[in-house]
């Protein structure tokens, strides 16, 4: 992206940059359209939800009377007979950055106003989520079927089972409302609502590309979550 | 949609009439305001009663909506703690309550007063009414996640009530909800009653946020031309910094609910240890209590300052405005809102003195705790120094104005009390902690929004509200507040224990019971004394003498709309150009005793006024 042009206002680089930002009227964020803006302070509170998951994990699983699970069996994948460790997760995380990097290009097309590109990378970034959503339903489905549940599990302490669940859970929920929205977007790109001037279905505003990038920020932000629950959960 | 404003027409008048000084200006130069950088906002504007009144985008009404219904949970908190004083004072009128019934009530008189009342009123009352007029936006910069915001918040109220008429009632484990009895059979309401006061705190949450990232935006980044941060009435950074609190403390909140409405429904065990009930060991095990203390209590104290900061800023206006003084040490008034906003995420467990947790723990937020109270004496030095020869005049505003001052003096010096640890431990859960919370975030935000609401009922509703009435209503208010919460600092050093149902054969009772009906008395006559404020807003709305615009000859943007009560998009077809702080009172050299804030400097050119 270009740097914003401001009429009758400089913009200075670094440190002093941003003081005179600060001190300026109208805006804090020069260029910064306010969805944008919107969206990182809200990806700023949901990094604090998330993080208030991962530091009740970590004490949770510090201070059980019972051993925690060894994550490397408990999350082992056969392959060709042999059990391969964190071999589904590693497909999950491999599957979800990769949309990360879909997304980027789209929105990339998106402000070069390519309005096919930029719907089929939507659509491809979609469909990544879909299979990650996927993927992560049969890993649930398998830990069920070998007897672990939110409140009790073979393997050791019953936190395992409440913890897992409920914060891959909330990721995933983060993660299917994003393929929601993706595939809401995807329409909206390919019906060429922007170039129309279509209003919204609710708002009843006007559109822009955006709001693809707005888009794009919440998807990188759950694929960063993703990163740090694979560090704690599986790795740790 | 934006047909009446049209994006380049209004943009281009505006800067060219700066450029040319049409408006008459002697010297256009000193009035140079650098040009719109963003287009005129599109409005949606409504085309039916619904969409005027009940779904509506504007964050006016958005704000009255809020308040109304803030209002009404917090005449049912009212109602409870008149049952509870009953219960109290005099136990042979309250046979019909049980001790259940009274665990219930302490409950949710607690919840209600402090999130769905406080939190609710300043920001999703003052704050949709004030951000927009106050920075100079035609309105909130998503109108329609604002709207979605208010109607979240009704969804909380309604399931929250609806928890008074489930099988059990409400939950009655205190508002602080402590496991593991708030979800154990036993206590009251464990059954339906807590699991929708959860669920009731998840949607407050949600609708918060949506409503919070309005406010944040709408400050940042929709300011009108010339309203640079440094140049925004106090109220403003007040509502800003609870906002940024609510949105970085909520969370823990949410986690926390979260949490344990999986202990409650699916017998996770986070919070729950090994507990053995009438000698059998229950299906919970290896939890930890004290991390839901942690997280509640990390909502918990920001969520303290996101009460008192919106009172702070708001009442620093109304001090300026009434003793037509300028606000002394503006900038040490915006940097201590914002270093009081800073340190409450550092105080949390000074709640927690005697939850057993690692001493070398107290001493650190003892020590956090007693920092914070450098800010906030210079707070208060600096309205006694707003006021120190100012215009004073004592109208029903400046009166709660100066009870507020008061009041929370006293409570913060009680603070200060209970941050140390050693005093703390033996106070702990006594009617000392009560005293000391409602005094300081009860009573006093509480004068701040009476405060408020005289202030700013002409803008709202055009008329102006009966001062004689007020005058009562603040007096009964004053000294009842006083009469109800200095005898309970007594009770707290005597040790009478906080959230008893009745004191049985102990020694307290003999010394307590005196005070314990003196006390019950003024919370009955303080209490009904808040419905002379309804009855004044009812008779001023029938009767009450129109209001000109400006009637305080106050200085920011709310009072310069195009209309009053204003319309939507606030500001006629030309949003206003700022030159100067809202604070340009008495200013030697200029013919009225206020500068608004659009005043250009060559209009008053012979003044010696503030550099802003």
């Amino acid at each position: 992206m270009s740097e914003p042009k401001i009429d009758g206002f400089e913009l200075k680089p670094g440190f002093k940059g941003m003081a005179s930002d600060t001190a300026s009227d109208q805006t804090m964020f020069k260029g910064v359209h306010w969805g944008k803006a919107m969206m990182w302070i809200f990806l700023l509170s949901d990094t604090f939800v998330f993080s208030c998951f991962l530091i009740s994990y970590m004490k949770g699983r510090g201070s059980t009377p019972v051993e925690w699970p060894n994550p490397s069996e408990v999350f082992a994948l056969e392959a060709f007979g042999v059990p391969v460790p964190l071999l589904l997760i590693a497909l999950m995380t491999f599957v979800l950055i990769t949309s990360s990097g879909t997304m980027a290009i789209a929105v990339k097309y998106g402000y070069e106003k390519n309005r096919k590109m930029c719907g089929w990378l939507l659509l491809a970034t979609a469909l990544g989520g879909l299979t990650f959503v996927g993927m992560q339903a049969y890993e649930w489905s398998k830990l069920i079927h070998e007897g672990v549940r939110p409140w009790e599990n073979p393997f050791g302490a019953a936190q395992f089972g409440s913890f897992f669940f409920m914060i891959t859970g909330f990721h995933g929920f983060h993660v299917s409302i994003g393929v929601i929205f993706l595939f809401i977007y995807t329409y909206k790109v390919f019906a060429g609502h922007y170039e129309k001037g279509k209003k919204g279905w609710f708002t009843k505003l006007k559109g822009d590309y955006v709001e693809i990038e707005i888009l794009g920020l919440y998807w990188h932000f759950v694929d960063l979550v993703w990163v740090f629950i694979f560090a704690f959960f599986y790795l740790w | 949609m934006s047909d009446e404003y049209d994006n380049n027409k209004s943009y281009q008048a505006q800067s060219s009439e700066v450029m040319d000084g049409s408006t008459g200006s002697v010297n256009p130069d000193i009035d140079y305001v650098r040009p719109s950088e963003v287009g005129e906002q599109e409005l949606y504007h409504p085309h039916s009663f619904i969409e005027k009144w009940v779904f509506c985008q504007d964050a006016k009404v958005i704000g009255v909506q809020y308040f109304l219904t803030a209002v009404f949970t917090g005449v049912v908190g009212l109602i409870l703690s008149w049952l509870m004083r009953l219960q109290l004072g005099f136990p042979e009128l309250a046979g019909f309550m049980t001790a259940e019934h009274y665990y219930q009530f302490v409950t949710m008189h607690g919840m209600i007063m402090v999130v769905y009342f406080l939190t609710a009123l300043f920001l999703g009352g003052f704050g949709n009414y004030l951000i927009p007029l106050m920075v100079g936006a035609r309105d909130m910069v998503f109108p329609y996640v604002n709207m979605l915001s208010f109607w979240m918040f009704f969804v909380a109220v309604a399931v929250l009530m609806a928890s008074f008429f489930v099988p059990g009632g409400p939950t009655g484990a205190g508002w602080t909800l402590y496991p593991p009895q708030t979800i154990l059979e036993g206590t009251p309401g464990s059954g339906m009653g807590i699991l929708l006061m959860l669920i009731s705190l998840s949607l407050f949450v949600i609708g918060f946020t949506m409503g919070g990232l309005n406010y944040m935006i709408t400050i940042l980044q929709a300011r009108t031309r010339g309203m640079t941060l440094m140049r925004m009435p106090l109220t403003v950074w007040g509502i800003f910094t609870a906002t940024v609190l609510a949105m970085l403390a909520f969370p823990a909140l949410l986690v926390s609910a979260i949490m344990m409405t999986l202990d409650k429904v699916l017998q996770t065990s986070f919070f729950m240890p090994t507990i053995l009930k009438a000698g059998e060991v229950l299906e919970y095990g290896g939890g930890s209590p004290i991390l839901f203390q942690h997280l509640f209590w990390f909502f918990g104290h920001p969520e303290v300052y996101i009460v008192a900061l919106p009172a702070f800023g708001i009442v620093s206006d109304l001090i300026s405005v009434h003793a037509r003084k300028n606000i002394f040490g503006y900038r040490m008034m915006v940097w201590a809102i914002v270093g009081i906003g800073a340190l409450s995420f550092f105080v949390w467990a000074h709640h927690m003195y005697v939850s057993g947790m690692n001493p070398w723990f107290g001493f650190f937020f003892a020590t956090t705790t007693l920092i914070i109270a450098v800010p906030t004496a210079m707070k208060v030095y600096n309205w006694i120094l707003t006021l120190w020869r100012g215009n004073i005049r004592i109208n029903v505003v400046m009166l709660w104005c100066l009870g507020f001052i008061v009041t929370f003096v006293n409570g913060g010096i009680t603070g200060i009390f209970l941050g140390n640890v050693s005093v703390d431990v033996p106070l702990s859960d006594t009617y000392f902690v009560i005293a000391h919370f409602h005094m300081v975030m009860g009573i006093a935000p509480l004068m701040v929004i009476m405060g408020a609401v005289y202030h700013w009922f002409p803008l709202v509703a055009g008329k102006m509200l009966d001062e004689g009435l007020g005058k009562w209503h603040f007096w009964i208010t004053f000294l009842g507040a006083y009469s109800i919460y200095f005898p309970m600092h007594y009770l707290g050093f005597i040790g009478v224990p906080r959230r008893y149902f009745e004191m049985y054969d102990s020694p307290y009772m003999t010394s307590a019971v005196g005070m314990n009906e003196f006390i019950s008395i003024a919370a009955f006559i303080v209490g009904a004394a808040q419905f002379i404020l309804i009855f004044n807003i009812i008779k001023t709305l029938k009767t009450g003498k129109k209001a000109e615009q400006n009637p305080w000859k106050a200085n920011s943007l709310e009072w310069y709309t195009s209309t009053v009560p204003p319309e939507h998009g606030n500001f006629g077809d030309r949003l206003p150009v700022v030159h100067r702080w809202p604070y340009d009172f008495s200013v030697p050299g200029a013919k009225e005793d206020y500068i608004p804030q659009t005043t250009a400097p060559s209009e008053v050119i012979h003044t010696e006024v503030e550099k802003t």
